[in-house]
């Protein structure tokens, strides 16, 4: 039997998922101050109870969102390869306890975030985001542009995975898949081309110049 | 109305001896007025024709000379030119530059100040009218190159500019992708500037630009534009 191809992951965040859940209709301010103090929270309490507790605290949020699983596992499973060999250094430097906690805040953190922007246009995330940022006004930098800097964050996750992916397939054609340097360049390379390229699309379109 | 008045782009290049950059032509002298509905830009790569399109919005700034949409300077007024005049590139992917389609309109339609719900709407609506109302929340990344496309045109028409220039928006495309939006921009009400190597698309306009070598060769009737970008072409093979 055939096995259906799947579309390429497009990282952990920035894909808006369409609901009615409680969470989708919850004021984006809300839920971002709900992540900042989750994130603190994780940041201050120390042991591997109030992990675990943080842990099911973002299952819980996952499951009142509503948000398919797969979209929020699919992200888990690489942050989970990066911060086991996190975990795995804290255990050796300082106990299972702490290698644990910090493998379980972690994942309990990038899970909230994901749900945050599952749940959250990313077009009233900039809104927030603007607003918040006012102050920078004080310090030259104009709260829009902020605002669309971290938009563009989000949409640049997806190209990013699609252009080294490209690189990938294009090192394997010609025979360099154990060649790191095959994928790498030409991966940042284009990166730099699709940033600049980015920029003047922005330009174009009148952004960025409030 | 476009205006170039003694319009040259130059720009510093690397000497390969690896002595002192040199400056280069890279366009004009050009004088033009641009009235017409429809006008195509015709020529080789590297000929100068994408540098053309990009004076028109402020996109590139002339080394000398001026350039004026309805008598804005493009040097002195860029922005308010850019709100007049939308630019559609070769590849949508750099231009759409949020997640999902319509938060791609939506960020076009921020300068606009409407409300939340408004802007919605709006998005909606641009979106519905290119074909797109039931790929609105999907992930940008997996439209086809079609699509993306069109998505580009949504959300640069979205904040219905006067003037719509495209730098090849055709050349990635199937055909049938082609002749979806070559009708969608026949369709349009704006004065529209197309730089194409779509000839046929080049006959359907009102006026005709051939440029070759940072010159506009030749100027005008659309049938004999593309015979004569025919014959340079065939000339430089020789």
């Amino acid at each position: 039997m055939s096995t259906p191809l799947r579309q390429p992951w497009a990282g952990p965040l920035g894909l808006y998922h369409p609901g009615t859940s409680l969470l989708h209709r919850c004021p984006p301010e809300a839920k971002l101050a709900g992540l900042a103090v989750a994130g603190l929270a994780v940041g201050i309490a120390r042991g591997p109870v109030s992990a675990v507790a943080a842990l099911v605290v973002a299952l819980v949020a996952q499951l009142v969102s509503r948000v398919p699983w797969h979209r929020t596992t699919r992200g888990l499973t690489a942050t989970l390869v990066a911060v086991s060999f996190v975990g795995l250094y804290q255990w050796w430097l300082r106990g299972w306890a702490a290698g644990l906690e910090v493998v379980l805040d972690i994942v309990a953190l990038v899970l909230l975030a994901t749900v945050v922007t599952a749940t959250t246009r990313a077009d009233a995330l900039l809104e927030v985001l603007a607003r918040l940022a006012r102050p920078l006004r004080h310090v030259g930098l104009a709260p829009e542009t902020f605002a669309l800097a971290c938009g563009l964050f989000l949409r640049t996750i997806p190209v990013l995975v699609l252009t080294s992916l490209e690189a990938r397939d294009a090192a394997r054609a010609r025979g360099l898949e154990r060649s790191p340097r095959a994928v790498l360049v030409p991966s940042a390379v284009r990166m730099v081309a699709h940033a600049r390229a980015t920029g003047d699309a922005l330009a174009a379109r009148g952004l960025g110049e409030d | 109305m476009i205006e170039l008045d003694d319009v040259l782009v130059t720009a510093y290049s690397p000497d390969p001896a690896g002595g002192a950059d040199h400056v280069v032509r890279l366009l004009g002298p050009i004088t033009l007025r641009l009235t017409e509905r429809r006008i195509a830009i015709v020529g080789a790569n590297g000929s100068g024709k994408s540098t053309l399109a990009r004076l028109l919005n402020g996109l590139v700034l002339p080394s000398s000379g001026t350039v004026r949409v309805e008598g804005l300077d493009t040097a002195d007024d860029g922005r308010a030119v850019r709100r007049r005049v939308g630019f559609v590139f070769t590849n949508p992917d750099a231009q759409i530059v949020m997640p999902t389609p319509l938060e791609d309109v939506a960020l076009s339609l921020r300068r606009l100040d409407l409300l939340p719900d408004e802007r919605d709407t709006a998005a909606r609506a641009a979106l519905a009218r290119f074909g797109l109302a039931d790929r609105a929340e999907a992930p940008a990344h997996v439209l086809s190159g079609g699509q993306r496309q069109l998505l580009a045109l949504a959300s640069v028409l979205a904040v219905e500019p006067d003037v719509l220039v495209c730098d090849e928006p055709t050349t990635l495309l199937d055909l049938r992708w082609r002749t979806v939006v070559d009708d969608l921009l026949d369709g349009l009400d704006q004065q529209v500037v197309v730089v194409t190597h779509d000839l046929d698309a080049a006959a359907r306009a009102d006026r005709v630009l051939v440029v070759d070598d940072g010159r506009i060769v030749f100027d005008g009737d659309p049938a004999a534009a593309v015979a004569h970008y025919r014959a340079l072409m065939a000339g430089s093979l020789a």
